[in-house]
């Protein structure tokens, strides 16, 4: 992993405004009742997952080119696992939880 | 001052436990005695105890494993004795020692059996087949060892302070939540597991980053020995199973510690969270305890039928899969807990899936043994009893994930007979072959064959004995976990089951004899080369044992067979022009001492001794970052030093008989053609 | 003499490799980590209803708070990436004043969640209150605690920068605590998409 190369303040910095947007985003939404419904959990959702990658490309530096293949491997299995384990674990509950009532 | 510890915690309510009590303490202190006799404490110390080699390392994990081998299998032995005696009557055991049994058995064979018994031979190994010269973090791999013998040494030390769980290895709540068992024994469980879990995932951690990063040049991933891909696979499931363990044990504590309400019946809880979350990780913490020994498998097979593995690339992609499904068929364990038909369905399917990675898998051993020059080396002997018995549990597996299948037969002695008959064949006689296959790597001598081969009839004998029965039983509604029961019919099956343990109970001392008669004849059993068995891959291209650095040069792998294609072309066993300086991890204290405070930092949390976990929390903070911040952990061994080592050796084998080399013939021996020579 | 050249001379070589592998470990520890974490997460959206008689998520949250402590830790990575740029450039002084600034943007993180924990305990809402509020602690609390030990990480730091200067094991150490520091960050989003928005609707 190259650490020294160098890192523009620019990088931060956008980066910094982007996450300071899609936070503001829902905030804003959720604060104020702009929307309603499962909408705001859509938006909740997409504006999250985008700023997640917004903070691994611009803070952790993730790059398709010169960030090591081991690394981005390890990063896409564990998202994998991630989602079946949560989903996995949601569907079960939700399913169980459903067939209580 | 001692929390809830008081005199009472002598366990004198029953005189089986008093007696287990005693034979702990009492071989703890013959222990002790006989260090002290031999003068051996400054030896073990700054030699074993202090060691980050892996192969110390290694040996010190097996060594635990089999000490604590025989420590489960008294408990079953004893679970079988009760079983056979106990026809309308209590039997020699009481109900809550009865269930203190069967929840330590499971939990020793698992996580201080099984765990380090792989993790042991993992470490000796794998560095070898890849060419390195040690693990990626030396260190880190001591203080795993040095935790997994800590949660070890909480279960020993349950027996005789306070009790173990009475809840099995599972724990379920809320049985096990603190209003149902307001003792020590669940947390015993909890901190056993919680302690052990973090060494196993540093280890998980070690291992995928030494895979990765410590191949020598040429050693490409699919030139990796088929140990290797399996270690690389289960190092990554350990990594990303294992936190889920910490978590549910985690939350458990929490339950039963700090009031907290994640699984109690009443306040918002949910006790079938637990199960999910528990089955995310024990699903693949089943094919943790399995791939290992496919890996062992494959070598073996490979070398005893003087072939080259058949199918090495379908091996790699079976165990990929294997590994991945793993993940997805967690729920199959709590069928019955009442998911749609549509949830089980899902995982249902998934787990019939995996028997095809796994069928693949047999089958390509098959074909390494087809028109092989078979020896029948005990651990040969135990792959091929492994692959006759594996089937029928493979099979009673696929059978149980129907899901209305399994709604009969979930929770009774069938399902006991299912996982065991995985386990036994699936990972135990693996490890087994291991032991006997790179014993002479780790020591420097070969062990007995007569005694190996004798412990393997017992071993399958006991084991066809003893859980054939239970599968019937389960047919015949006996459930698992039974202290006494009133059914007339069963009890000639238990009597068999009971003569099961028996035989097992000689394949062990078969162990111990074979242990004892090859060390006492070693001089005449001595490998010499460094390769006993005419071995296909780098583990045996080193001295035996190896010395500290292993490779004295990096050496230059050009296939998959690497040792048995440098023997073909003649570079093996060359001296090299010339020697370099080699940097070697040094020795640390610290890691016993870290291993050390977790065991005492488990102890007071069982007991609820506070200012004691947070001393031995604080201490611990301590003693990582003493070592955070040193940055002299290597030292250099000088060329000079390595070039003594390597030419005593070098001069050695030359005067040594080297017919293994005399039987090659190189023509057509590295394309794996079934008839290609004495290869 | 030569001979004790060389000898720092593969030394250090195999310390370069060494220090690759701690890199690639420790982006492995994150990734368990975040297994952690996904874990926790699956178990409070599991318990999030179930607040028996305590009070509601509803009746707890204080979405201004959590906009506060998003703030604090959002500044503080950017401050670490100054910390981390200054590195780059090779002053140690302006390290060392990145680095503190960041600590102090961390503690203020960790006192308005010890404020928010308290205030929910002072009034009947503790974590041996309900399910909803078992989870709830155990996840946030984990961050937090998270949070804490990389404040002790950056005062290590702080002191290794002083004492030994940017050395090769110096920057490496940085730089994997960086990794940390912004992997705690993105738990963060996660904690205010999942746990406080949905908590107030």
């Amino acid at each position: 992993m190259d650490h020294s190369a160098e890192r523009s303040l620019s990088t931060y910095l956008t980066g910094f405004a982007l996450a300071v947007v899609l936070t503001a985003i829902p905030f804003t939404l959720v604060w104020g009742g702009l929307l309603t419904g499962p909408a705001v959990y859509a938006v909740i959702a997409v504006a999250a997952v985008l700023q997640v990658i917004v903070h691994l490309v611009f803070f952790l530096h993730l790059d398709l080119k010169s960030t090591p293949a081991e690394n981005l491997f390890f990063l896409g299995f564990a998202a994998v696992l991630i989602f079946i384990m949560v989903g996995g674990s949601l569907w079960i509950m939700m399913d169980l939880h459903h067939r209580m009532m | 001052m001692l929390g809830r510890l008081t005199l009472d915690a002598i366990p004198l309510y029953s005189w089986v436990a008093m007696g287990g009590a005693a034979v702990t303490v009492g071989g703890g202190i013959a222990v002790f005695l006989l260090i002290t006799y031999l003068r051996a404490w400054k030896v073990l110390w700054t030699d074993w105890l202090t060691s980050v080699d892996h192969k110390k390392i290694g040996i010190m994990y097996v060594v635990l494993a089999l000490v604590m081998l025989v420590r489960g299998f008294v408990d079953a032995l004893m679970m079988r004795a009760q079983q056979a005696v106990a026809l309308n009557n209590e039997g020699y055991l009481p109900p809550e020692h009865f269930e203190q049994i069967f929840s330590s058995h499971g939990t020793i064979m698992i996580f201080f059996v099984a765990m380090p018994f792989l993790t042991g031979l993992i470490n000796i190994i794998v560095p070898q087949q890849i060419g390195a010269r040690d693990v990626a973090f030396p260190f880190l791999n001591s203080v795993s060892l040095w935790l997994t013998a800590a949660g070890a040494a909480l279960v020993l030390v349950s027996l005789v302070v306070g009790k173990f769980s009475t809840a099995g290895w599972t724990g379920y709540p809320p049985y096990s939540g603190i209003e149902y068992n307001p003792g020590v024994g669940v947390d015993y469980w909890l901190w056993a597991l919680i302690v052990s879990g973090v060494g196993s995932t540093a280890s998980g951690i070690n291992f995928i980053v030494t895979i990765v990063k410590n191949r020598c040049p040429g050693m490409t991933y699919m030139r990796m020995p088929m140990f290797t891909w399996t270690t690389l696979c289960i190092s990554i499931l350990i990594a990303f199973a294992f936190p889920a363990l910490t978590v549910v044990a985690a939350q458990l504590t929490l339950d039963r510690t700090l009031g907290f309400h994640f699984f109690t019946n009443g306040d918002g809880g949910n006790m079938m969270l637990f199960a999910n979350l528990l089955w995310i990780w024990g699903h693949p913490e089943v094919y943790i305890l399995i791939l290992p020994a496919f890996g062992i498998f494959s070598e073996v097979v490979a070398t005893f039928s003087r072939k080259r593995l058949f199918g090495y690339k379908s091996l790699v992609y079976a165990t990929a899969c294997i590994a991945i499904l793993s993940f997805t068929v967690w729920l199959h364990h709590f069928f019955t807990m009442g998911s749609s038909a549509n949830v089980n369905a899902v995982f249902g399917i998934a787990t019939m899936i995996i028997a095809v990675p796994t069928g693949v898998k047999i089958f390509d051993w098959m074909f390494t043994m087809y028109r092989g020059r078979i020896e029948f080396h005990p651990s040969m002997v135990f792959t091929i009893g492994f692959m006759v018995t594996f089937v029928i549990g493979g099979v009673t597996g696929v059978l149980l994930a129907l899901p209305p299948a399994d709604y009969l037969m979930h929770n009774s002695t069938f399902l006991v007979a299912h996982f065991h008959n995985m386990l036994i064949p699936g990972a135990l006689f693996g490890y087994f072959a291991g032991l006997n296959y790179w014993f002479p790597k780790a020591f420097g001598f070969k062990l007995d064959a007569k005694w190996g081969i004798r412990s393997f009839w017992f071993w399958i004998i006991g084991f066809y004995l003893a859980f054939m029965p239970l599968y019937v039983l389960g047919f015949m509604g006996m459930s698992r976990r039974m202290e006494h029961y009133a059914d007339p019919n069963w009890q000639p099956y238990l009597i068999v089951a009971a003569l099961g343990a028996i035989c097992v109970l000689c394949g062990i001392i078969c162990i111990a004899i074979q242990l004892y008669v090859s060390a006492k004849n070693w001089g005449s059993a001595r490998d010499i080369t460094g390769d006993p068995w005419n071995g296909r891959t780098l583990d045996w291209a080193t001295s035996s044992p190896p010395a500290p650095y292993n490779f004295a040069v990096q050496p230059d792998v050009r296939d998959i067979d690497a040792f048995h294609d440098m023997k073909i072309r003649g570079v093996a066993y060359q001296a090299p022009a010339n020697y370099e300086d080699i940097v070697m991890p040094k020795s640390s204290a610290l890691g016993p001492i870290i291993g050390a405070l977790g065991f005492v930092l488990g102890f007071a949390f069982v007991w609820y001794i506070w200012w004691l976990a947070a001393l031995a929390l604080v201490l611990g903070l301590v003693c990582v970052g003493i070592r955070a911040c040193d940055d002299d952990t290597d030292f250099v061994m000088p060329a000079s030093e390595v070039a003594k080592i390597e030419g005593a050796r070098l001069a050695q084998i030359t005067a040594a008989d080297m017919h293994d080399m005399q039987d090659f013939v190189p023509v057509g021996a590295a394309s794996g053609a079934p008839l290609a020579g004495r290869v | 003499m030569t001979e004790t050249v060389m000898a720092d001379d593969i030394l250090e070589h195999e310390e370069k490799k060494s220090l690759e592998s701690r890199e690639f470990g420790f982006w492995v520890y994150l990734m368990t980590d975040a297994v952690i974490f996904a874990l926790l997460f699956a178990s409070y959206v599991v318990l999030s209803k179930n607040s028996a008689a305590g009070p509601t998520s509803k009746e707890l949250f204080d979405l201004g708070h959590t906009a506060g402590e998003t703030a604090l830790l959002l500044f503080s990575s950017l401050t670490f990436g100054f910390a981390t740029i200054a590195m780059a450039a090779g002053q140690a002084g302006r390290v060392v004043q990145w680095l503190i600034v960041t600590l102090l943007l961390g503690l203020g993180f960790l006192a308005m969640e010890i404020i928010e924990f308290h205030g929910m305990i002072a009034q009947g809402a503790g974590p041996g209150t309900s399910g909803f509020l078992s989870a709830f602690f155990t996840l946030v609390g984990t961050h937090g605690l998270h949070v804490a030990f990389g404040a002790v990480g950056i005062c290590v730091m702080i002191g290794q920068v002083l004492v030994k200067g940017l050395t090769l094991p110096v920057r490496s150490r940085l730089f994997r605590l960086g990794l940390f520091w912004h992997f705690l960050d993105i738990v963060w989003i996660g904690i205010f998409s999942v746990v406080y928005l949905p908590g107030v609707m």
